[in-house]
């Protein structure tokens, strides 16, 4: 008798957890397939090369594009070389010590931190303090911020997959710490790095709550740095949000949609095929 | 070359200094810009006052903290049950034809940007919420839904790390002693994963409490004491995203002190699933 209830709560338990997992994936499925199915037909290519026109009721998307475009590169060009570095110093220059604690303390935080709050953030600092105004600056420079413990907790973990024969070779050979960190960890840790950067891509794209609050809202084309700009998301945002067209909305997502399988499919690939492979 | 090594490392320590310094000008400003309006009104009517009125300087946030509250809840008591059936199901029973598909449909749950989500909500979820349950549809159980798989791949992700971190020992002496799966997994792996487990909950209520433009969208936005489930609701994120546009002087200040109380809560979540993640590995 006990023989047969435990095995009961166990068919039981089995049949919660196959729900669940099934739930998961056709909630995912119905997101995406939502948006797509009626996104998709707005797609052509006057939508991504054409200027909107009334507030975005006509017309396309391209500067907002642009706008995502410039707000990203910037946003990695200055998280990238930060994040990396913090990477190296934690893995090859100290061990676990008070100020890699410390460190590692602050960049967890930073992680849990709402984007609202970066936004916050960047409008006093970047926006009004810096004097920067709302602009391509002032927001990569809030999105760089918010990605950057991903990047370094992407790039301490291809450190750390390195095997330590590479170092002892190099360091055998007469190789200083440095050189070391040049010619075997970084060239070795390229991937995992990169992909890291992809999944901040990934994260810089799709953000809204930070950028709309210190790159602005504006259709313009932007001109340089201090330009404000208008992303994809903020678009789609504003275009659902005021019920300005549900049709250039439903397209502006499906692209967005797209963009962030496609920069999530690379990653994985890069991963598996690179990082878990050697593993 | 010696001084040189001496130079590079130096400046690698700034470098690395660089996310305890944003975190730092984080905490300066936001307090910088909230504080003062908080001591002018005092703290006391900030926080438990029920009146949001900017027109009139009126500052309580108290419906907020409630409605944010409500809210993580509502959207723990679906991510907690669904996030640890996927844990379960992701390290112990799936079979690799369906652990192939779960796996990247979570990563992409994770991808997804929260403005899809909260279109989603507000184009399927809301008018359904309003036609079977009444109400607005913009309402507190939507938006609960809606974050409750938002927050699953972090639930997920961690739960799953602190699982698989534990020695395949546990689970063969379960199994040995004549356990079934089940009992192993519920009476012996769950347990020992409790730390990590509980950790990666307390990060999903952090990431719920800080959700922002997805609430916006689905919550309706109105400013009062929510009385159920299905009323429309304010939280605290959504009450500086929305206002945060067209606010000035001590409107804006107010919107800063929300934020001072926001980051405070997030911080104290932070604090305590990093102490309970350190205990699991030291």
């Amino acid at each position: 008798m006990v023989y047969r209830t435990r095995y009961i709560t166990q068919g039981i338990a089995k049949v919660l957890i196959w729900m669940a997992a099934l739930l998961t994936i056709g909630v995912m499925i119905l997101i995406l397939f939502q948006v797509l199915a009626e996104g998709l037909p707005a797609l052509h290519s006057r939508f991504f090369l054409d200027s909107p026109r009334s507030m975005g009721r006509e017309g396309g998307i391209l500067p907002t594009i642009v706008g995502t475009f410039a707000l990203t590169v910037v946003a990695i060009l200055f998280a990238a070389p930060l994040g990396v570095g913090t990477a190296i110093f934690l893995r090859e220059y100290t061990r676990e010590s008070r100020i890699s604690r410390i460190i590692r303390f602050g960049t967890d935080c930073l992680a849990g931190v709402p984007s609202i709050i970066f936004g916050l953030f960047g409008f006093v600092f970047f926006v009004i303090y810096l004097n920067m105004g709302w602009s391509i600056l002032s927001g990569g420079l809030t999105l760089a911020a918010m990605i950057l413990p991903t990047i370094i907790s992407t790039a301490e973990e291809a450190i750390t997959g390195i095997p330590p024969s590479y170092r002892e070779v190099s360091y055998s050979l007469g190789g200083t710490k440095w050189q070391t960190v040049m010619h075997t960890i970084l060239p070795s840790a390229l991937p995992g790095i990169f992909t890291g950067i992809l999944l901040s891509v990934g994260r810089s794209i799709g953000e809204t709550a930070a950028v709309i609050l210190t790159a602005g809202s504006s259709l313009m084309m932007p001109t340089s740095l201090f330009s404000p700009i208008r992303t994809m998301s903020v678009h789609f945002y504003i275009l659902a949000r005021e019920g300005i067209s549900m049709k250039m909305a439903y397209g502006t997502g499906a692209a967005l949609i797209l963009l962030v399988l496609l920069i999530n499919v690379v990653a994985n690939w890069l991963l598996n095929r690179y990082i878990r492979h050697r593993a | 070359m010696e001084t040189k090594e001496k130079i590079i490392e130096k400046i690698l320590l700034l470098v690395a200094l660089s996310s305890i310094a944003v975190l730092g000008l984080i905490t300066f400003f936001i307090f910088e810009q909230g504080l003062p309006l908080i001591w002018k009104i005092g703290p006391k009517a900030f926080i438990l006052g029920q009146k949001w009125i900017p027109s009139k300087g009126l500052f309580g946030i108290f419906p907020m903290i409630v409605s944010s509250f409500l809210v993580t809840l509502g959207a723990l008591s679906i991510g907690i049950p669904l996030g640890l059936a996927c844990t379960i199901f992701l390290c112990e029973w799936s079979p690799p034809s369906v652990g192939t598909v779960l796996r990247p449909a979570i990563q992409l749950l994770a991808a997804i940007p929260s403005v899809i989500y909260g279109f989603w909500g507000l184009v399927v979820l809301v008018p359904l919420v309003r036609n079977y349950l009444g109400g607005p549809g913009l309402s507190i159980l939507s938006g609960s839904v809606i974050l409750g798989f938002m927050i699953l791949p972090t639930i997920i992700s961690i739960s799953e790390d602190s699982l698989k971190a534990l020695p395949p020992s546990y689970k063969a002496g379960a199994l040995a002693l004549g356990a079934t799966h089940w009992q192993a997994i519920w009476r012996v792996l769950m347990p020992a994963a409790r730390s990590g487990i509980v950790a990666s909950i307390i990060l999903g209520m952090g990431r719920a409490i800080g959700e922002t433009m997805a609430m916006i969208m689905i919550l309706g936005n109105a400013v009062k004491m929510p009385t159920s489930f299905l009323d429309s609701a304010r939280t605290l994120t959504t009450n500086i995203g929305i206002e945060m546009g067209y606010a000035s002087g001590d409107h804006r200040q107010a919107l800063f002190a929300t934020g001072v109380v926001l980051f405070i809560i997030i911080m104290l979540l932070n604090s305590l699933a990093i102490f309970l993640s350190r205990r699991r590995t030291g």
